[in-house]
C-alpha cells in the first residue's frame, strides 16, 4: 500500500510520511490482533451440543486495559501530529518568492508580483494554470477564490489548500526537485471540476532564470528596475489578461475537455505576452465553435452569469 | 371512521379492532406497522441509490465510454448515440456530479435512517421494553407520512430543469448558495426542502422514541436491563433531537440565500462561506452515530444471542455509546483541517477525535469478548454482525490516519475518505441485514431462507471488501474524490486498473443482492411459518407471537433480568427470558 504514495519532493513531506507509516503499523497490528483473535475464537467456540458457553458478564480489569493502551497511542499520535502540524501549517520560512493563486471556475489563475516582489505594480504578470518556481526555495502562496471553494492540491508536494472565497489564505510549499508536478483542484467546484488542473514547474536555477529572463526581459532575478521596454511588456499584459476574461466568457467550458487550460500551452510563456494573447484569442475561437455543438445552454448561462457574479463581488 | 366496518368491532379480541385496510395497512398508528412501511420505503430507495452507484463505478473504470442500458435517460444528462440502440448513453459530467451528491443523501437519509431508525426503532422498541405502542401513535403516523413527501420531492428533483442537486451532499457554500455558480437550480432547492421535511419526520420520530423509553418500559425494566439496541436508538434519538434543529437553521439560510437575496454565506454581501462547512458538519457529525449506534446496536444483541453468552461488559458498552455521543459534538472541525479554518483549532479538533476512538476501541473489544468461550451458532443473523464489526474495525482504524493533522493534508477529499466512510457507513448495511435477517420472523410470522441467506452473506461480504478495501489504495496514490473521469490526471493512470477492478466488484456486489430480494420477496408469501422465539432469544419481542397482535401483549409483562441472561447457570436451557419468573411457583406452571 505504501509504495502507491507519490514521489515526495516537499521539506516537510518526509516528516508527514514517516507519520504515515507509524500509523500504518499501529493500525495493520490492531487490525491483525483484531482479527486473529476473532477468527480463533470464532473457530475455538463454534457451535457444540454438549459445551456450554461461559457464563460471565465481564472482567472490569480488562476493561481497563483496553481503554487504556488505546487512549495512550492516541495521545502519543496526537502529539506527534501536532508537532509536525505546527511546523507546515503555523510557521511560514523567510522568504522573498510569493505567488497568488486563484481559483475560478475551473481554472488556476497564477499572477506573478515581478522583479519588483509587488502586486499590483505594473510589472505583474498573470496566466492561468502554470507556475513556474526555483528548486529548493520556500514559496509563499495567497491563495484565493473568485467564485466557489476549491482546493490547490499538489500529491508530490504534500500540499493541500482548500481556497474560500472572500478571504485570502496565505500558505506555502518549496519542491526540493526539478520536475513538472501536476497540480488538481481536489474540493468540488462545479460541473468542470473533474479536469481542472495544472502544473507546477520546479526549475532548476539556470531554467528559472532563463523563464524569468524571457519574461522580464530587462530585469534581474534579484528585482532590478524596469527599463522603458519592460513597461511596455508589462502594459500589455493586462490586454492579455482581459482577452483570456473575453475568452472564458465567450467559451465557458461545456465539458471538462473543452477548458480553456488548453488554450494556454507551457510554450506560450515563453513568447511575448501580445503573441501569447493572440494565441489565446484564436484558441477562445476554437473553442467557442466546439462549444455551440454541444454545449446546453445553461451551461454558458451559468458561466456567464459566473462572471457577473464575479464582477460583482469586485465592487 | 363511521363506516360499518369500524362500527362493526369487538368482535372476538377486546383489543383486536377490526380497522379496514387503509387504516392497517396505509394510515396505520401501530408502531408495527409504521416500522414495515419505513422499512419498505428504504429498501426501495436501496434500489435507487445503489443503481446509482453503479453508473458513476461504471463511468470511473470507463471514463467517457456509454454506461450500458442509460439510454433512456434524456439529454443533457446521458448522450445517446443512435448506434449504440438501447445499449448506453455517455454521461455528463454535471450529471455525474449529480449522482453522487444524491447517491449519498438517499443512502444517508433515505436508507439507513429509515430502516435502522424508521422501521426497526419503530418496530423494536414498544415490544422490547414491554409497551403496548409508542407514546403517540398518532405522531407516528404523522412522522411516516411526512416522510413520504420527502421521498417524493428528493426523486422529483430528477426530473426538473438542471437536474438534482449536484454539489455533494455536503453542499458546501458558495458553490450550493448561489444558483449561477453550479448551474443547478431548481434541484438543489427540492434538495433542501425535501431534507426540511424529513427533518420534521425525524424530529416527530425522535419525541416519540424519547417519551416511550422514559415513560413506558415495562414493571422490572429497569435502564440497565434494557436491551442494548434500545438503548442505542434512546441515543440516536436525543442525537436527532439535538442536531436537526442546527441542520434545519443552515438549510434555512441556504435556501433564503438561493432565493431570497440573503447573503449568510456568500462573501459578496458580507457573508461567510466557511459557516455553512460549521453549522453542516456540527449536524454532520453526530449524524454519524446516529446512523451507526443502532447498528452497534443490533450487533450486540445479536452478538450475545448467537454467542449463547451475556453480552461482555454490558455496562460498559452503555456508558461508551453515551460517551461516542457526547463527543460527537466536540469533533466536527476535523472535517474541515484544509478548509482555511485557523489551524491552531485543527490541533484541538486532532486531540478530540483521537479521544473519540477510545470508545469505538472499548466497543469492538467487548465485542470479542463476548466471542470468547461463547458456544457461537453461525446462522445467517450472526454472519452479518460479525460482517459488521470486521468492517467497523476496518474503518475505525482507517478514520486514525485522517484524525491525524498532517497526513490529512494528503487524505483530505482522496479516496482514502471514501473508502473510510464506506467502511463505517455502507458497512452499516452489514447491520441493516443482521437486524433483518434475525427479526424477519418477528415482522412478518415467517422464516427467511437460510440457504439463501448464507449464500447473500459470503458474496455479500467478499465483494464488498474488494469493492471498498482498493479504494485505500488509489486514496494513498491521491485520487481526487468526485471526479468522473481519472485518466484526465496524469499521476493517475497507473492507479487506473484498481478502479476497474472495483467497478468490477462493485457490479458483482450489486448483482449479490438479488440474492436477498429474492428470499426476501418469497418468504414474505411462502416462508416456513415461524415460531414465537425461533432463535431462543431472552427479549421480550420474542414472548410473544409472530407477528405480535395489535397491542403486542395480552398482559404487561414483568421483568425479572438483563436482556442477556445466556447459559445461566440457573436453567438447564442455554437461554433465560427476561419475564420468566424463577422459583418453584413459576416452575410448576410453566409447561
Amino acid at each position: 500500500m505504501l509504495r502507491w504514495l507519490p514521489e515526495d519532493v516537499s521539506p516537510y513531506g518526509a516528516g508527514i510520511d514517516s507519520l504515515f507509516y507509524l500509523i500504518y503499523y499501529i493500525t495493520a497490528a490492531a487490525f491483525i490482533l483484531v482479527t486473529a483473535l476473532m477468527i480463533i475464537f470464532l473457530y475455538q467456540y463454534r457451535h457444540n451440543d454438549n459445551r456450554r458457553a461461559i457464563y460471565t458478564h465481564g472482567n472490569t480489569s480488562l476493561e481497563l486495559v483496553w481503554t487504556i493502551i488505546p487512549a495512550l497511542v492516541f495521545i502519543g499520535l496526537g502529539l506527534a501530529s501536532k508537532s509536525l502540524w505546527e511546523e507546515i501549517k503555523l510557521t511560514i520560512p523567510e522568504t522573498d518568492e510569493v505567488i497568488q493563486i486563484t481559483g475560478k471556475q475551473f481554472n488556476w489563475e497564477i499572477l506573478y508580483p515581478g522583479p519588483d516582489r509587488e502586486f499590483e505594480t505594473g510589472d505583474d504578470y498573470q496566466v492561468d494554470n502554470d507556475i513556474h518556481v526555483p528548486v529548493g526555495k520556500p514559496i509563499r502562496v495567497l491563495l484565493q477564490s473568485k467564485d466557489v471553494i476549491h482546493s490547490l492540491f499538489l500529491p508530490n508536494l504534500r500540499f493541500k489548500q482548500d481556497t474560500m472565497p472572500g478571504r485570502t489564505i496565505e500558505a506555502w510549499f518549496q519542491a526540493n526537485k526539478p520536475g513538472k508536478y501536476e497540480m488538481p483542484c481536489a474540493e468540488l467546484c462545479g460541473f468542470g471540476h473533474s479536469g481542472m488542473k495544472g502544473w507546477l514547474y520546479a526549475d532548476t536555477p539556470e531554467d528559472y532564470a532563463a523563464w524569468f529572463k524571457k519574461r522580464w526581459p530587462d530585469a534581474a532575478l534579484n528585482g532590478a528596475p524596469a527599463s522603458e521596454a519592460q513597461e511596455e511588456v508589462a502594459a500589455a499584459a493586462p490586454a492579455a489578461e482581459s482577452s483570456q476574461d473575453a475568452a472564458d466568457q465567450a467559451a465557458p467550458p461545456a465539458t471538462a475537455n473543452l477548458q480553456p487550460t488548453e488554450e494556454a500551452p507551457p510554450e506560450a510563456a515563453g513568447e511575448t505576452v501580445t503573441e501569447a494573447a493572440q494565441e489565446t484569442t484564436e484558441a477562445a475561437g476554437e473553442t467557442v465553435e466546439a462549444a455551440t455543438d454541444h454545449t446546453q445552454e445553461d451551461g454558458n448561462e451559468a458561466a456567464t452569469s459566473v462572471e457577473d457574479a464575479v464582477e460583482e463581488a469586485a465592487e | 371512521m363511521s363506516d360499518a366496518g369500524a362500527v362493526a368491532t369487538h368482535a372476538t379480541h377486546a383489543e383486536h379492532h377490526e380497522l379496514g385496510f387503509i387504516r392497517t395497512y396505509i394510515f396505520s398508528t401501530d408502531h408495527k406497522m409504521i416500522g414495515r412501511q419505513f422499512l419498505f420505503s428504504a429498501i426501495l430507495m436501496l434500489i435507487f441509490g445503489g443503481l446509482m452507484a453503479m453508473m458513476m463505478r461504471w463511468e470511473l473504470a470507463w471514463p467517457e465510454t456509454p454506461v450500458p442500458f442509460t439510454s433512456w435517460i434524456s439529454e443533457p444528462f446521458m448522450y445517446a448515440e443512435p448506434e449504440h440502440g438501447l445499449y448506453g448513453a455517455y454521461m455528463d459530467p454535471a450529471f455525474y456530479n449529480s449522482l453522487f451528491t444524491m447517491h449519498a443523501t438517499i443512502m444517508i437519509f433515505f436508507v439507513v435512517m429509515p430502516f435502522l431508525i424508521g422501521g426497526f426503532g419503530n418496530f423494536l422498541i414498544p415490544l422490547m421494553i414491554g409497551a403496548g405502542d409508542m407514546a403517540f401513535p398518532l405522531l407516528n403516523l404523522l412522522s411516516f407520512w411526512t416522510a413520504v413527501p420527502a421521498i417524493g420531492l428528493i426523486l422529483y428533483s430528477f426530473f426538473v430543469e438542471g437536474g438534482a442537486a449536484a454539489g455533494g451532499w455536503t453542499m458546501y457554500a458558495t458553490l450550493s448558495a448561489d444558483p449561477t455558480l453550479s448551474g443547478v437550480d431548481a434541484g438543489v432547492n427540492l434538495w433542501i426542502i425535501s431534507l426540511l421535511v424529513l427533518g420534521v419526520s425525524s424530529l416527530m420520530g425522535a419525541v416519540n422514541y424519547i417519551t416511550t423509553i422514559i415513560n413506558m418500559r415495562a414493571p422490572g425494566m429497569t435502564w440497565f436491563r434494557m436491551p442494548l439496541v434500545v438503548w442505542s436508538l434512546f441515543i440516536t434519538a436525543i442525537l436527532l433531537l439535538l442536531a436537526l434543529p442546527v441542520l434545519t437553521a443552515a438549510l434555512g439560510m441556504l435556501l433564503f440565500d438561493r432565493t431570497m437575496g440573503t447573503s449568510f454565506f456568500l462573501p459578496a454581501g458580507g457573508g461567510e462561506p466557511i459557516l455553512w462547512q460549521h453549522l453542516f458538519w456540527f449536524f454532520g457529525h453526530p449524524e454519524v452515530y446516529v446512523l451507526v449506534l443502532p447498528a452497534m446496536g443490533v450487533t450486540s444483541d445479536i452478538l450475545a444471542t448467537f454467542s449463547r453468552k451475556p453480552i461482555f461488559g454490558y455496562k460498559a458498552m452503555a456508558f461508551s455509546m453515551i460517551s461516542l455521543a457526547f463527543l460527537s459534538w466536540i469533533v466536527w472541525g476535523h472535517h474541515m483541517f484544509v478548509s482555511g479554518m485557523n489551524p491552531v483549532l485543527g490541533t484541538a479538533f486532532m486531540l478530540t477525535t483521537m479521544v473519540i476512538a477510545v470508545p469505538s476501541a472499548i466497543k469492538t473489544f467487548n465485542w470479542l469478548g463476548t466471542l470468547w468461550g461463547g458456544n457461537i451458532r453461525f446462522a445467517s443473523p450472526m454472519l452479518f454482525a460479525l460482517g459488521f464489526v470486521s468492517n467497523f474495525v476496518i474503518g475505525g482504524l482507517s478514520g486514525i490516519y485522517m484524525a491525524s493533522t498532517p497526513v490529512d493534508i494528503f487524505m483530505h477529499d482522496t479516496y482514502f475518505i471514501v473508502a473510510h466512510f464506506h467502511y463505517v457507513v455502507a458497512g452499516i448495511i452489514f447491520g441493516m441485514f443482521a437486524a433483518l435477517y434475525y427479526w424477519f420472523p418477528k415482522l412478518f410470522g415467517r422464516m427467511m431462507n437460510e440457504k439463501l441467506a448464507k449464500t447473500h452473506f459470503f458474496l455479500t461480504y467478499i465483494f464488498f471488501n474488494c469493492a471498498f478495501f482498493p479504494m485505500h489504495f488509489l486514496g494513498v496514490a491521491g485520487h481526487m474524490r468526485r471526479i468522473y473521469n481519472p485518466l484526465q490526471y496524469e499521476f493517475l493512470h497507473d492507479m487506473q486498473w484498481w478502479n476497474v477492478f472495483i467497478t468490477m466488484s462493485a457490479l458483482c456486489l450489486a448483482a449479490s443482492q438479488i440474492i436477498f430480494f429474492v428470499n426476501f420477496v418469497w418468504s414474505l408469501f411462502a416462508g416456513k411459518k415461524a415460531e414465537n422465539n425461533p432463535w431462543d432469544a431472552n427479549t421480550l419481542e420474542w414472548t410473544v407471537p409472530s407477528p405480535p397482535g395489535h397491542g403486542n401483549f395480552d398482559t404487561t409483562p414483568t421483568v425479572y433480568r438483563g436482556p442477556y441472561e445466556y447459559s445461566s447457570p440457573l436453567v438447564k436451557e442455554d437461554w433465560l427470558p427476561q419475564d420468566r419468573q424463577l422459583g418453584p411457583a413459576a416452575a410448576s406452571a410453566s409447561h
